[in-house]
């Protein structure tokens, strides 16, 4: 039997690693360091997000969840700095190619 | 200590198979270490590594139940971060060094 919740861990889950391969492959296909850094940080961090979204309705206990939780906003925030710092290094080297 | 988690056991390997499919994802990510051709591309990847390897061992740690794989996920996260920004602070640095002499002077 398939409840309800599990469905929705399945699908969230199952959308989180689509995303993983989207950056994957924007990170390996696309032509200058910019546009990588875009599939890489976008794409990457929504995997991450449904991949936790998908883990939450397994948990039983309030604070493994919110442990989920932190782990995906320290990762979010992370992120988002390093993607401007690599940005801007990558400006200051020439354009990205 | 286990995790409190409701899965069940066709949840479980579902969990795994996604964990393996999100590390399988990763290592072809890597490609991009070896091809460059910047600095900035071979961090890029290393951050894909990061980003990957957390989402992987929150489904394992959820899959087998096991809490101390949740700490390991929140660790790498922290040090993922620490990573790229003295990566960036001090390996990149080093090729503007005369450029930021000469701003100085």
């Amino acid at each position: 039997m398939i409840s309800v919740l599990d469905l929705f861990s399945i699908a969230a889950i199952a959308g989180g690693c689509f995303f993983y391969l989207a950056g994957t492959v924007g990170l390996l296909r696309f032509p200058d360091a910019y546009t990588r850094l875009h599939a890489l940080t976008k794409a990457d961090n929504l995997g991450l997000a449904l991949v936790v979204i998908g883990l939450l309705p397994q948990m039983s206990g309030l604070l493994a969840a919110a442990k989920l939780v932190l782990v995906w906003l320290l990762v979010l925030l992370s992120s988002a700095a390093v993607a401007q710092l690599i940005a801007r290094s990558a400006r200051r080297q020439g354009g990205g190619q | 200590m286990r995790l409190r988690c409701r899965r069940g056991r066709a949840m479980a390997e579902f969990l795994l198979s996604a964990a393996a499919f999100v590390v399988l994802m990763v290592a072809a990510g890597l490609v991009r270490v070896a091809r460059g051709p910047g600095r900035a591309e071979r961090m890029m990847a290393a951050q894909l590594l990061g980003t990957g390897a957390i989402g992987a061992l929150l489904l394992f740690a959820v899959a087998t139940g096991e809490a101390a794989v949740l700490d390991v996920a929140l660790t790498l996260a922290l040090l993922s971060a620490f990573a790229s920004i003295a990566f960036v602070k001090f390996a990149l640095r080093q090729d503007q060094a005369p450029d930021d002499a000469e701003d100085a002077a």
